[in-house]
Parts: structure tokens; sequence; C-alpha cells
């Protein structure tokens, strides 16, 4: 019938047939490219101008009082000060209202002017105000002390971005292991086309495989947009190895790509795809240390969150990015994304229909 | 009917399956075929009688509550990978991936066959070359049908499963679809096809079977069904002006039955026209009554659904 067989390259078989038809129908989805390229980039830009570190601020100090005394105190020559002259009521007001961050009175005592504070106890800038002051009269007093040396730390890998970078990477990754994958075979599924490619010879493990390495495409393009953006534009650095860097990377995704699949093993409605994602993330959205660590959650929960793969991905990751760490000392993390990959990929792969 | 199994294309006996659920589905309660390498065998039936479920059976894509089936000689649990790489399937609705393009699908199913025909041979076999580089989306019903038709195509099977490869599409779309089907067998093909269509199966099908409710209700050539369950061809007469009581017809012109159903109109039913229709006329003449219009209904296969469930085939049609 057919006098001219279609030529068997590599490129015409299936794998690379299933990988090369997700990475073009993703290419024309310029929402998909939207939210996979631009969004994190989008992010790490409003996040990091956002949360910029800024010198410390001068601390406000109202002085109340004989202003001859004020001058006796030399406080032109303290430095990290702004102060201003007020009434004692005026002053004392402002502090109330957190507009000054202390009042330093001059008050007449056994005909002599002496300095008195008024601070707010709730305020650590007001306690750091009179603490500064305090000192930088004992100097006026005795001449002969020196200030103690002070270096001041490099704060490289200690930003906020620095901190924000790998936990816009482990958000990535989940996102596109559960949407990327679970959502892709969903839709694969409602379409009914899950089921016409399982009356072809196509074969399973084919058909994941590819899913799984246009995944890995996807995710290594995203990963190296968002580290090379976030390098030139805020210097963020991996500070460990490149090498420990990826294997993070491969094991995460790959963890998440499994716990994709199991979500989507059965599902066969959108909405029930999109309910349980929603549960999955969420919590690891709130939990797992994006955009703020998670040890300020409650002691009790810690063994919880540690537990979790977006936790262990997240702090490997700021591990071996900001702390240069190794993997040998990133077991615990190590071993817990292992554990959910071996069990959800084993779970997914029991429970997997075609329809 | 006795076909040598060693002809058979597809042979299941005693098929049934239910649907597990609450309450449980019984959509097919026990058929049992056997159809002829080179056939265009159809199943034919109303929605809802099993006639997908039917054919999933078969195409080994569901597995039945109780029964056996064998494809080319062969069963799918044993023979699967064989018998996918010999059989092309079109589902009732696939929705493929809008954004890719007539060829890129086509060459993805061509690549998960051992020995598949050549994309662009098959895309002119389904004379879709001008549309070769065009996103499926963008495609209207019937050139998406064909596409299907296309990916089924593209195995190089001996043996076609098209469940209602018609259905929704356009006259124009159904004769190409049509053609298509028609080229398949002429190169040696089998088919089984589903269809709630009439004329379809008439036209496409060598061998009908009829199903209702999950079974095989009539099964034959779609001429031997007619002849069979179809009824008497009916005759309709207008005459110009009310005339004599018209039982002055019945021994002229082997009329079986006679009712008047206007006060100048009367019905009568024949089994053969053919030897009717001179004599009705000559005995109108010879009675002096002028005729006005003459119309004849032969019975189809809707007549004999009809005849033997007394619902019509499709539920739009509202049945008297
Ligand atoms: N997956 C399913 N679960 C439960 N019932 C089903 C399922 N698929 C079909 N049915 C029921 O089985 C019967 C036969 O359906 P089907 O084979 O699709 O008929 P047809 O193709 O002739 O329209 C219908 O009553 C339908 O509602
Ligand atoms: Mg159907």
């Amino acid at each position: 019938m057919n006098p001219n067989p279609w030529k068997k390259s590599w490129t015409s078989g299936p794998l690379a047939q299933l990988v090369y038809t997700r990475l073009i129908e993703f290419t024309r989805e310029p929402q998909a490219v939207f939210w996979v390229y631009f969004f994190p980039l989008l992010m790490a830009f409003s996040l990091g101008i956002a949360f910029r570190e800024k010198p410390a601020e001068n601390l406000k100090i109202c002085l109340v009082g004989n202003s001859l005394s004020h001058a006796k105190w030399n406080l032109d020559n303290a430095s990290g000060f702004v102060f201003s002259n007020e009434s004692r009521e005026v002053a004392l007001g402002l502090l109330r209202r957190g507009r000054v961050d202390a009042v330093l009175e001059s008050r007449l005592e056994n005909g002599e002017n002496q300095p008195l504070f008024h601070t707010d106890p709730t305020r650590s800038e007001s306690a750091l105000a009179k603490a500064r002051l305090e000192t930088h009269l004992a100097y006026l007093n005795q001449p002969t002390l020196k200030p103690i040396p002070e270096l001041f730390l490099d704060l490289g890998g200690l930003r906020y971005i620095d901190f924000l970078i790998p936990g816009l990477l482990g958000i990535n990754l989940m996102g596109g292991g559960l949407w990327g994958v679970g959502y892709a075979l969903v839709d694969l599924r409602v379409r009914k086309l899950l089921k016409r490619f399982a009356a072809t010879p196509m074969l399973v493990r084919d058909l994941l495989l590819g899913i799984a390495i246009s995944r890995f495409i996807f995710t290594a393009g995203q990963v190296v947009i968002l580290l090379g953006t976030s390098w030139l534009v805020f210097g963020v650095q991996i500070r460990g190895s490149f090498f420990d860097f990826c294997v993070l990377v491969i094991l995460g995704g790959f963890c998440f790509l499994s716990i994709g699949l199991l979500v989507a093993s059965r599902a066969t409605k959108y909405e029930s795809v999109n309910g349980i994602m929603n549960l999955v993330m969420l919590p690891m959205y709130v939990f797992s240390g994006v955009f703020f660590s998670a040890e300020r959650f409650p002691e009790m929960l810690a063994p919880i969150i540690r537990i979790l793969p977006l936790t262990a991905l997240n702090d490997s990751l700021r591990a071996v990015m900001n702390e240069g760490r190794s993997l040998s000392l990133l077991g615990f993390e190590i071993m817990v994304m292992g554990l959910w990959t071996a069990v959800t990929m084993g779970l997914a792969l029991r429970l997997f229909r075609w329809r | 009917m006795y076909i040598n199994p060693m002809n058979a294309a597809i042979e299941c006996n005693n098929l049934t399956k239910t649907y597990p659920g609450k309450p449980p589905v019984e959509a097919v309660k026990g058929i049992s075929l056997q159809i002829r390498r080179g056939e265009c065998f159809g199943i034919l039936g109303p929605n809802g009688a099993g006639k997908t479920t039917t054919l999933e059976l078969m195409e080994g894509l569901l597995i039945p509550t109780s029964g056996s089936v064998k494809v080319l000689g062969k069963t799918w649990q044993k023979d699967g990978g064989w018998l996918r790489e010999k059989t092309g399937i079109s589902l009732q609705e696939t929705k493929l991936s809008e954004e890719l393009t007539v060829l890129e699908t086509i060459r993805l199913f061509a690549s998960f066959y051992e020995d598949s025909a050549h994309p662009q041979d098959i895309i002119s076999q389904v004379s879709l070359e001008s549309k070769s580089s065009s996103l499926i989306g963008k495609l209207s019903g019937g050139q998406k049908q064909r596409v299907a038709l296309a990916c089924a195509l593209v195995g190089k099977p001996e043996l076609l499963f098209l469940d209602e490869p018609t259905t929704g599409l356009d006259p124009q779309s159904r004769r190409q679809v049509w053609e298509m089907i028609q080229k398949f067998q002429a190169g040696g093909g089998t088919i089984l096809i589903t269809t709630h269509y009439m004329d379809e199966a008439e036209k496409l099908c060598g061998e009908l079977a009829i199903v209702d409710q999950g079974k095989i209700i009539a099964q034959g050539s779609p001429g031997h069904l007619i002849k069979e369950f179809g009824g008497q061809t009916r005759i309709e007469v207008d005459f110009l002006e009310p005339g004599p009581d018209p039982d002055w017809i019945l021994p002229h012109a082997e009329i079986s039955q006679l009712c008047e159903v206007g006060p100048n109109r009367f019905l009568l039913q024949t089994s053969s026209l053919i030897d009717s229709l001179p004599k009705v006329l000559a005995a109108a003449t010879s009675a002096g009554q002028s005729i006005q219009t003459i119309r004849t209904h032969q019975p189809t296969l809707e007549d004999v659904f009809v005849g033997l469930t007394g619902r019509h085939l499709r539920d739009e049609v509202a049945g008297p």
C-alpha cells in the first residue's frame, strides 16, 4: 500500500517525538511561557527591591532643657543620631507616638546639670539610643577610654535576596513538578488522549519519561534564567559547589515530579486535580520557608515542617548557595527528598490509570 | 452464519460488561459476533445502547466482565503488543492537541509504530495536504475527524475500529470520511464501525448488528434486515375529489392493507411496490378517479429499528 516507508531515525522514535511535541506545544502557549519564565523573575525583582537591605537609619533624639549643657555634652561629635530641640511636653508626646526614639533631658540636680533619659520600653530602638548616648557621654568624662575596634560583616549570602532566590527556585521546582507533570497528565486523560495513546503500541515508560524529560528541559531553563538574572542584578551567587547545586535541583525536581504523578494517577477531572494540588502545595508555600524563615513558626511544628519536601529542598539549596556547605552535610534533607520520591513514585506507578 | 475461524477478524462470545457503581450499569449484556476479514461490519444503535462499550471491549481498552474476545486470532492479554501494531482506532471523543500541526500530530502517532506509513502519504490519503502545517485547533470538525482517521491509519492497520466517525459532521464531510473508509476496505482492510445513522450503516456496511440496551436484537446485511424486519412498502394516494368507497382497489392490486386517512387520501401497504403501483394506477383510471399525487415510502433501517423496538434510533426524531 505504501511504496515510501518512513525512514526511522532516533528523532522519529517515540520518546524523541513525545518530548519534541511537548516542547513545541509549550512554546506555542504564550501564557504558559509567562508563568514559567517571567513570573518568577517578576517575583524576584519586586521582592528583592522591596526588601533591599538599607544601612541602619539614624536614631532620632529629642533634647529637652538647658541648651548650654547640651553643648557641653559635645553631641555634634556623636554619629548615627539626629537631634532636635523641643519643650518637655512636646518631646514626650513625640516619644509616645514613636516619632523620636528617645528624649534626653538636662536636669538641674544639686546645682549641676545632669542628663536624664526618657525611653519607650516597648521599642528596641529606644534602648539602643539610650545605650549608645550613654557610651558617648562616658567617653566624654573619661578621655583615656578608647572605643573597641569594630569590623563590619560581609553581607554576601545574608541579604534577603540571598534568602529569597533559593526559596523561589524551590517553589518553581514544586510548581513545575506538580502542575507540569500532574496537570499535564490529567489534561491528557480528560481529553481522552491518554486512552488514545493506550490504543497504540506506545509504552507507558516512554510517555512518562517523555513528560519527565520535557519537564527537566523547562526546569533547566527556568533555573538558568532565574539564577543568571539574580546574579547579574543582585549579585546572588552559589558559594558551594555547582555540582552539588545541580544534584539538589535534580533531586528536588524528581521529588515533585513523583508527587505530581501520584496526584494525577487517577484524577479524571480538572477540578479534582486542582483541589489536590492546592492541598499539597499550600501548606508548603506557607511553612517551608519560601519568603521568610520557617524558624518563625512555633517550636512544636518544627519536626513536621522539617520533613516537608519543599523545606528540605529550600534548606539544602540555601546551605549550598549561601553557606557553601557540601552535600555530605545535608544528609537529612537528601534523605527526606529521596524518601518522598521513592514512596510517591512507587504509589503513582501502582495506581496509574489510563482512563 | 458460520465463519471459518481462520478468516475471522474478530470473534467474541457472550461478552458482558458491567460498570461498577451505585447502581452498577450493565452496558453490554451478552454479545456474540464474528466479523469476517475484509468486511465492513457495523454496529447500529441509539445513544446509550452500548456501542462504545462493545467496541472498547473488542479494542482491548476495557476488560470484559465475562466472555471472550479474539482479534485476528489472538487475545489482548497474550498478544496485546502485536495486536496494537495491527489495529487502528478512532475513539468517539478525542481532543488532539490544538497547538500541534497536522503533520506533527501524525508524526507523533507514526513514531509509536514499528512499521508506519510515511506521515506525508497518510496526510494525502485523507486529503489534508493543504492543511499539513495548520494547527489542529484551527481545523473544522470534519478536518479534525480526518486527522483522527489519519492517526488510526498511520500504523498500517489490518483492522480499523471507528466509533461514530461522522457524528456531528456536515453532509459533505461525512461523505469524505465514507470515501476514506471505503478506500481502506478496498485495500483489503477490515472495519468495525459504530453509528447511529442508518444511512451510514446502509452505505458502508456489508453486515450489521443492531444493538439496543446492550444486546444484539438483529443481525444481517442491510438488505436482509430491511426485508425481514422493515415491514411493507407504503403507497399514499391523494385523489382530486372524494370518490366512492376505495375497496374497489383491493382485488386489483395485491394490497395487503388499506385505510382511509383523509376525505380523499388513502394509505396502502404492499410487499411489492413494482407489482402494485401500475395496478393501482390502472384501477384508478378504470374507476374514473383522477389521482393528484402519489407518494411511496420504502422501508429503511429506521423502520427495522422501530419495528423491533417500537422506538426511533435517534432521540431527536419524535416517534409516533
Ligand atoms: N465509564 C462508565 N461508567 C458507568 N456507566 C457507563 C460508563 N460508560 C458508559 N456507561 C453507560 O453504559 C451504557 C452504554 O454506554 P455506551 O457504550 O457509551 O453507549 P453508546 O456508545 O451506544 O452510546 C450507557 O447507559 C452509559 O451511561
Ligand atoms: Mg458511544
